[in-house]
């Protein structure tokens, strides 16, 4: 590694840091309903959605009803969808000549879509993709309204935390509305606006077909790219515009592209836990959080990029640059598999399944430590908050205390479906692994030999099951519908496996009153706690899955090193 | 079952905002502020019709032309490919002893001249127009013979094509521009 490489990271880490306090105090006024910047333009297009859906956005729902709206708006969605795609031939608006979809693959990508997680099954541009109609109304939408949900359920669990002997938690359509609308747009357009400058694709032109300078004849795609790649960024979707995501030279054509878009994996989600230290009015207990899931991106980073610079020793002397962008690099590719398993979203700018078996591995690692570094927007903080209850609860058995979060008693309840939602993404990634690894079916999709072909079927529900959506791209999970189904299960088994129990636990702990700290109560905003939270999550993640990675990424290494070729 | 709707048209009116006035919305601005990059960075020969992209490369195999990276879907737009290969797979050990060994010879280099690696492993999108100066410099002496020009002639419009990375990312030359520039030199 250079100076110039150090450069990118630190500068990448500085740029992060420094935008927090920003959006996080904004996305806070947001969710609070105080007026932003945007609400006297866009003030009358909330009002006429509301308007729209008949509903009341100051009336407040108590944890079942706030639940229940999350459910059927994302049934909702999850239908129009489902629908749109196997009837995308027929919709207007598809110049590139679209088919249908394949039923088993509509079910996946709408699944995919709607919890957040992005998994691209489908391939984008050409005849088996996705038409330019359906990529706007369809993907975009859900990229958009995923991404609210999230936000509008921690939103829910932090009401809940910061609410005294009380019953609701806020209303889901006015925290999706005032989201999407005042938080999410403005920065999407502004990204998606520097994305066009360096020549990201955005028209409505049709496929060119040019007669090629060396005589072979060659389709150019276009579409509406920019738009969708912004969100696709921002709200940790991660689906790309184009089967090749972010390494396609339309959605990422520079460094500069490369770097605004790497930053927008990670920006929201370094605002969540900000704006949850604002809303429960004590700022030192989110960069607590925040702090924990530093700690945990920047030693990922160190290991990912030592295990790339590393080099294979079965070319000696060469940059490995099988599956990633010259114009990009070793760094940067690295930085970015980094970032993108640890924000739960999964764009990809190099193929992870050609990155050293250790830095795959480590893209592995942050999906399966349950998207918490960070993690998706929303999702990431309520899953490091269920990490924080168990911590506390850990803490008290070993002192002999009533553990307390907040002030408030975490109780038998809080901790048992804490425990659910940790665990059950665990399990979906275990059990279906192993079923793959076990039929003639699973296995017939593997690409590579060894070790690797393991960790592509750990890669694929992983990534699943942890709402991600990237993939070791080598396993060709197409031609079956076993992977297409199983996979769909685990994303919704993780997504509302995890937004159930933090709404139950929302719901518990909003009644709940506050007791001032005693003597001995342990300290939930000091460096001690931030140290103890790492550790859980480790030791979680490890306990449940050491003894795959090692039959993975951890045998692959082995072997690369002692001069094994597969 | 009012309450059930009311969700089903607050889908509908985000729908209609984030998926309909959002990407109109900045597509009208694209298209009126950087339309060149909002249509694809087309490239037009003399007649005005479009031959390429500037950012999607073309295969290259005359010696007259600078070669851009290999591309595993032999670079297919619709869609692309990559190869997916992991570090201990036989078959990358494979492909790339065979293009070192097409390259050296397709340049008249002895046996165990050192070939830039990004000519040896095939790009992630599989349609990556941009080279390393270095891979470049291996290609200047067979394009100027290919073409009959002094050598020193094509470094110079090589250097034309320079961009450099900054302090974001990588040094690289644009093999589209190029080889649409060589096509325009006046013959000496």
């Amino acid at each position: 590694m250079s100076s110039h490489d150090l450069l990118i990271i630190v500068l990448f880490i500085g740029i992060l840091v420094a935008f927090t306090p920003l959006l996080g105090k904004w996305l806070a006024n947001v969710l609070q309903g105080k007026p932003t910047w945007f609400s006297r333009f866009l003030g009358p297009v909330e009002r006429c959605a509301y308007r729209v859906a008949g509903v009341d956005p100051s009336r407040e729902m108590d944890w079942k009803k706030y639940l229940a709206a999350v459910l059927l708006f994302n049934a909702a969605g999850f239908l129009i969808l489902f629908l749109s795609l196997l009837c995308q031939k027929w919709l207007p608006l598809n110049p590139a000549g679209t088919e249908n979809m394949r039923w088993d693959i509509a079910f996946n990508t709408a699944v995919s879509f709607m919890t957040n997680t992005n998994w691209q099954f489908y391939s984008g541009e050409g005849p088996e993709g996705i038409s330019y109609f359906v990529q706007m109304t369809g993907l975009s939408v859900q990229n958009f309204v995923s991404a609210a949900t999230g936000i509008a359920v921690m939103a829910a669990l932090i009401r809940g935390l910061k609410r005294k002997c009380a019953s609701t938690l806020g209303n889901f359509w006015a925290d999706l509305t005032r989201s999407t609308l005042y938080f999410l747009i403005p920065i999407s357009v502004v990204v998606a606006l520097l994305l066009v400058s360096q020549g990201v694709v955005q028209s409505f032109d049709g496929p060119t077909t040019v007669a090629g300078m060396d005589g072979v004849e060659q389709v150019i795609p276009n579409g509406p790219a920019a738009s969708q790649v912004a969100i696709k960024q921002l709200g940790t979707n991660g689906g790309g515009f184009f089967g090749n995501n972010s390494t396609h030279p339309f959605e990422n054509p520079t460094p500069f592209s490369n770097m605004i878009e790497m930053l927008s994996l990670l920006l929201i989600g370094c605002a969540c836990p900000y704006a949850y230290g604002v809303m429960i009015g004590k700022r030192k207990q989110g960069w607590i959080i925040f702090g924990a899931m530093m700690l945990l991106l920047v030693t990922t980073i160190g290991l990912s990029q030592w295990a790339e610079h590393a080099g294979n020793p079965l070319f000696p002397g060469l940059e490995m640059l099988e599956g990633k962008e010259v114009r990009l690099g070793i760094t940067n590719s690295s930085l970015w598999s980094v970032a993108t398993t640890a924000s739960s979203n999964g764009s990809v700018n190099c193929m992870h399944c050609s990155m050293s078996p250790l830095a795959g591995g480590i893209a592995l690692f942050n999906m399966l430590l349950g998207e918490v570094i960070f993690g998706g927007l929303g999702c990431g903080l309520y899953g490091m908050l269920m990490f924080a209850m168990i911590t506390v609860f850990l803490c008290g058995l070993m002192v002999g205390r009533t553990p307390e979060f907040l002030g408030k008693k975490i109780e038998a309840r809080e901790v048992r479906w804490s425990m659910v939602g940790v665990l059950l993404p665990g399990i979906a990634v275990l059990v279906m692994s192993g079923l793959a690894a076990a039929t003639e079916v699973g296995r017939e999709s593997i690409c590579n030999a060894g070790p690797h072909g393991l960790t592509e079927i750990l890669y694929c529900f992983g990534s699943q099951a942890g709402n991600n959506g990237s993939a070791f791209a080598g396993l060709s999970v197409g031609n079956t519908p076993f992977y297409s189904l199983l996979g769909g299960l685990a994303m919704l088994l993780a997504r509302f496996g995890a937004i159930i129990p933090v709404m139950i636990i929302a719901g518990s702990m909003v009644s709940k009153k506050t007791a001032s700290p005693a003597q001995g109560t342990m300290a939930t905003d000091n460096l001690m706690f931030m140290i103890l939270l790492v550790a859980v999550v480790l030791i979680v993640g490890a306990l449940t899955f050491f003894p795959a990675l090692a039959l993975g990424p951890i045998l692959e290494h082995l072997l690369l090193y002692s001069g094994s070729v597969l | 079952m009012k309450w059930t709707f009311s969700n089903l048209r607050l889908f509908l009116a985000l729908a209609v905002i984030t998926g309909g006035i959002y990407p109109a919305a900045v597509t009208l601005v694209s298209l009126a502020v950087f339309p060149h990059q909002a249509h694809g960075s087309l490239i037009r020969n003399e007649q005005g019709e479009v031959i390429a992209s500037e950012l999607i490369a073309q295969p290259f195999t005359s010696a007259k032309y600078f070669w851009p990276r290999p591309s595993a879907g032999d670079y297919a737009t619709m869609p692309s490919g990559a190869s997916n290969l992991s570090w201990t797979s036989a078959e990358l050990v494979k492909t790339v002893a065979e293009r070192k060994a097409a390259l050296l010879k397709a340049h008249g280099l002895p046996q165990g001249t050192p070939v830039p690696a990004d000519l040896l492993f095939a790009s992630g999108s599989g349609l990556e127009s941009f080279i390393s100066p270095e891979a470049a410099e291996f290609q200047v002496n067979r394009v100027a013979a290919a073409r009959g020009e002094d050598p020193e002639k094509i470094r110079k419009t090589v250097a034309e094509h320079f961009i450099s990375g900054g302090i974001l990312g990588e040094n690289v030359i644009n093999v589209m521009t190029l080889n649409a520039a060589l096509d325009k030199l006046p013959r000496s």
